[in-house]
């Protein structure tokens, strides 16, 4: 475990120690229009030796094989979807950087949208609640005297200024 | 024998901490004022006593003091003395250091300027401030002493990766830790408000300036992470949601969510059990990003001190801080009694939908973090990158960009939205201006692109026309409108400064992303190349020498027609100790837009060069932007009405009132 | 507001940290493959040398076997070699390799210098075969069943122990 951990630790170091070299001129399709599908497809795919990097970021050398592979599977003739089926195939989901929606996926998709109705129905009842408590005991929720005469010194304090706020109110 | 002096003071510091988290809060809850008053000389104390460790050890750094392991692994004789110096938080140890007189440096700030603030909560705000510091005191003498000595001592260090000799990465990190253990003081306020088992607008004004400080600090460190992202990494990228950069953007978010429900608080005594929640899950979230960062847990590019006996270490300490402070909510929560009731359509209305907005934000940048790392417990490898977030972001922030321009309009308590939304005709005008520009100079695709211009100019004006009502801009007469001007309240300058900030720094995000330019290809001397109508021609590579490293340097000329626009130089640097190469961006600025120039490998044949050459519109809004949003922040932190907390020269007026209260 | 709701952030918190906990035990460095239980890409690589077979991936039927994937420049190839050496003299077990994006005069050096244990190496000049194995690097070692299909991966260079640990009781259920 500690090899692999240093291997690791060299991949980081190949990565760091020259970035900029990403695409390169030689690699460069043709077909403006076939190489900018290359670049978006690239752009999906994890450069698997260095961390968080696409391979259209990565200067790592299998990045930079993986960058001419999609460009020869666009030249035969794959659409978008085959070439990531392609390298998918042989590398799994790790390469993809959007995963796959999938069964154990389904938290990455779905949670965001799972919890803003969560929380925006959470939200919404809680308020509806406390209004509909606040219209049948109001004098509850009311501020005690010293709260009120603490509350009205501060409001005090910031006024002659914040006369805007106080005539929209 | 200097860094023995940093070893003791560290362990004096343990001391008068285990002082700070202990006596006050038996002063407190048995009314013993003398126990509690032992929290300031204990808060100086401890600030002092790190102050001493931290002066130790970058003493130990300027004169290159090769017997101390972080010296020789972080440094060398030839290194610049501003790296010589910025070497010190450039590592795990040190940066622990400067986290340390960051958290007790906010602590005697608490205990320094919190005069109004009621004896028996700032004795227990500065007892969990306190406790904190314990708590990474422990863990710094125990896993991470920065003063271990070496011997024999070698005849020079391993020199700081050369990535980090640059000085945007500087200063990068004390932004950033000032923002993460600002939020200790907000933690430090909610859980002395859940032991005293009351909270009030007056809590809400005391928590605030602090919220504002370690937000505007926040920013700003995020901020210059990403410029340095772009101009050192070679591609002109600013944000690549690496595990690291999620870590201080979720703090970012919930901090920011914080700083408008404490505005609830203050000025309508309502939302304050989310108000809590928020003040410890900000700084939870912060504690979390240096667990995901130091532990090896995440590996991400930016990741240092990779060590499982580290991450157990703070994993612990997360435990204890946040677990205890959940666990004092649960308990306590229910007995801080409700306030203020306002419709959904109201300024807290507004606001109570940004927080919604912040928070899911935030959720989801946890769950794309961490979905790898729970997965993989399931035996499942799977990446989480750009692809998902810039899939999902737009979801979120363009409904919080929308209810950004239209929430500052709203009275409190109870609104109406048909008499407000005519009031922002003009922004929307100028927004429909913004997209049908976007759509002549750009075209119609992407279609993300105008509705990103468009966001970017509703923030604006949107901010601008608040300030243009306040003022009855062009409905009385000018020199009226400027002494209203003059004397609304810097808070509402503030507000209006930060959400334009917001709308710039968008139109930055929405130009670099969708309408970029980019040529790659090989250079000889004298060749040409046309980009987004300037020509870049090579004027000439030669091969320089610098302090601590060889560069070879070429030369760009960029020409607008006949017009010469700029001379830039690109280099690529070799750091022999650190045998690392690094490139150095040629950049131009015209304001509107970058020019950006990379030189790369000499080609196999030796006549030319790999270059990379990008325009790249609109791209200084980001940190211009940045800026603005946190000059917002530092005006609202001017504002009169939050100088309860920070210093001042006279008497506060809200003093007397606010100290009677309190008894 | 519901007390019940009070202690959500609480247990939150703690399933989260249960998973750090979990997450410190695992190596996040460890690499999968897609390619376990699944028959080995077809290919056809020529020799390196007159003496020494090509490979192509009907030679990985009939028999289990070791495919090691090297290369003369990577240094942890020059640090397992002695283990594959043992692995193919003393332990008697079958072993092919594919030279990845090497020169076939290096990859011949490489052996002469260092001694041969392979019975048959094809040379994969543009790494594409590499990437049909989903390789990550050079050093991979692949244990192929006598059907042709990829039964286990080693990343990295094979160390004594791994050889006792896994490939050897691996080979031998596989040789049943």
């Amino acid at each position: 475990m500690k090899l692999t951990r240093r291997i690791a630790a060299l991949a980081l170091a190949g990565l760091l120690s020259a970035p900029a070299l990403a695409v390169l001129p030689n690699e460069k399709l043709a077909d403006p229009a076939m190489e900018a599908r290359a670049r978006e497809i690239s752009k999906e795919l994890r450069c698997l030796v260095c961390q968080n990097q696409s391979i259209d970021d990565s200067n790592a050398e299998l990045a930079r094989d993986l960058r001419v592979l999609v460009r020869e599977r666009l030249v035969a003739g794959d659409s978008d979807e085959q070439v990531l089926a392609y390298v998918h195939d042989r590398y799994g989901d790790f390469v993809l950087l959007r995963p796959p929606v999938t069964g154990y996926t389904a938290a990455l998709w779905f949670g965001p949208a799972l919890v803003l109705l969560l929380a925006g129905t959470g939200t919404a009842v809680y308020m509806r609640n406390r209004r509909r408590d606040a219209e049948a005991a109001p004098a509850t929720s009311r501020l005690t005297p010293e709260e009120e005469a603490r509350l009205q010194a501060l409001l005090a304090a910031q006024d002659g200024t914040g006369s805007g706020e106080g005539k929209r109110a | 024998m200097i860094p023995e002096i940093g070893h003791y003071a560290l362990v004096l510091a343990l001391l008068m901490a285990v002082v700070q988290g202990t006596l006050p809060f038996v002063g407190a809850s048995r009314g013993n004022v003398a126990w509690m008053e032992v929290a300031r000389p204990a808060a100086y104390g401890q600030f002092l006593m790190i102050g001493l460790a931290f002066v130790a050890l970058t003493w130990a750094f300027v004169v290159s003091d090769f017997s101390l392991q972080v010296v020789i692994q972080n440094s060398h004789s030839l290194k610049p003395m501003l790296y010589k110096v910025s070497g010190v938080w450039g590592n795990h140890e040190g940066s622990l250091v400067l986290w340390m007189v960051m958290l007790s440096g906010f602590g005697a700030a608490v205990a320094a300027f919190g005069r109004n603030i009621p004896p028996t909560l700032k004795a227990r705000v500065l007892g969990v401030q306190g406790l904190v510091g314990v708590g990474f005191l422990l863990f710094m003498l125990l896993t991470s002493n920065p003063f271990v000595r070496v011997f024999p001592a070698p005849a020079d260090g391993n020199d700081l990766n050369p990535l980090l000799q640059d000085p945007g990465l500087a200063f990068h990190p004390p932004f950033l830790y000032l923002g993460y253990v600002g939020f200790s003081v907000a933690f430090s306020f909610a859980a002395g408000a859940l032991i005293e088992g009351r909270v009030d607008p007056a809590w809400g004004r005391w928590l605030r300036p602090w919220v504002l400080i370690a937000w505007a600090s926040l920013t700003m460190g995020i901020a210059m992470g990403s410029w340095w992202a772009y101009y050192e990494l070679g591609w002109g990228g600013w944000w690549f949601w690496d595990p690291v950069e999620n870590a201080s953007l979720m703090p970012w978010l919930a901090g920011t969510a914080l700083l408008h429900s404490a505005i609830v608080v203050e000025k309508r005594d309502a939302l304050k059990t989310w108000t809590i929640l928020l003040a410890v899950l900000t700084f939870a979230l912060s504690l979390m990003g240096t667990f995901l960062v130091r532990s090896g847990v995440l590996t991400s590019v930016h990741a240092f001190a990779v060590d499982p006996a580290r991450g157990t270490a703070i994993l612990i300490l997360l435990l204890l801080a946040v677990g205890g402070s959940l666990l004092l909510y649960a308990m306590r929560a229910h007995t801080l009694k409700v306030g203020g009731v306002f419709a959904p359509v109201s300024r807290e209305g507004a606001l109570v939908l940004n927080n919604l907005l912040l928070s899911v934000s935030c959720a989801v940048v946890l769950i794309g973090t961490l979905m790898p790392l729970v997965l993989d417990a399931f035996g499942h490898k799977i990446s989480v990158g750009a692809p998902y977030f810039n899939f999902i972001t737009p979801f979120l922030a363009i409904p919080l960009i929308l209810v950004m321009g239209v929430g500052p309009f709203l009275p409190w308590k109870r609104a109406d939205l048909g008499a407000v939304l005519p009031r922002l005709g003009v922004a929307a005008l100028l927004t429909v201006v913004a997209i049908l520009w976007a759509l002549w100079a750009h075209g119609v695709k992407p279609v993300m692109a105008l509705v990103g211009a468009g966001l970017a100019a509703w923030a604006f004006c949107g901010a601008f026309a608040e300030i243009a009502e306040r003022i009855k801009l062009f409905r009385i007469p000018l020199g009226d409108s400027l002494s209203r001007a003059a004397s609304l309240p810097r808070g509402a300058w503030g507000t209006a400064l930060a959400h334009a900030g917001l709308g710039i720094a968008v139109a930055g995000m929405v130009g670099t992303s969708f309408w970029l330019s980019e040529e790659i290809r090989v250079m000889k001397v004298g060749d040409q190349t046309p980009l987004a109508g300037y020509t870049f021609t090579l004027d000439k590579v030669e091969e320089l020498r610098g302090p601590n490293y060889v560069t070879e340097t070429g030369t760009f000329t960029i020409r607008d027609g006949d017009d010469l626009v700029a001379t830039i130089d690109a280099e690529q640097r070799w750091y022999p100790v650190a045998k690392m190469k690094t490139t150095e961006a040629a950049i131009h600025t015209t304001f509107v837009s970058d020019l950006y120039a990379v030189l790369g490998d000499r080609t196999e044949d030796g006549t030319g060069w790999v270059v990379r050459l990008y325009h790249h519109p609109l791209v200084p809004w980001i940190w211009f932007g940045s800026i603005v949003m946190v000059l917002g922040g530092l005006l609202s932190l001017s504002d009169r009405r939050l100088r309860v907390g920070v210093p001042q020269k006279r008497a506060a007026p809200v003093r007397g009132p606010v100290a009677q209260a309190a008894e | 507001m519901s007390r019940a709701l009070l202690v959500l952030p609480l247990l939150l918190f703690l399933g989260l940290a249960g998973w750090f906990a979990l997450g410190l035990t695992r190596d996040p460095s460890v690499l999968p493959s897609n390619m376990i239980d699944k028959p080995a890409p077809a290919f056809d690589l020529p020799p390196i040398a007159d003496s020494l077979p090509g490979l192509k991936s009907s030679d990985l039927k009939g028999q289990a076997q070791l495919v090691n994937i090297f290369a003369s420049w990577c240094a942890p190839c020059r640090v397992e070699h002695p283990v594959l050496m043992r692995l193919a003299g003393e332990l008697k077990v079958p072993l092919v390799g594919i030279a990845y994006k090497d020169k076939p005069e290096a990859t011949r050096a490489f052996l002469d210098q260092l001694g041969n244990p392979f019975t048959a190496v094809g040379q994969d000049r543009d790494g594409r075969v590499g990437i049909d194995f989903g390789v990550y690097g050079v050093p991979e070692t692949y244990v192929v069943d006598r059907e042709g299909r990829i039964r286990y991966r080693h990343v990295g260079p094979l160390m004594p122990a791994d050889v006792e640990e896994k490939i050897l009781p691996l080979m031998r259920e596989l040789s049943k």
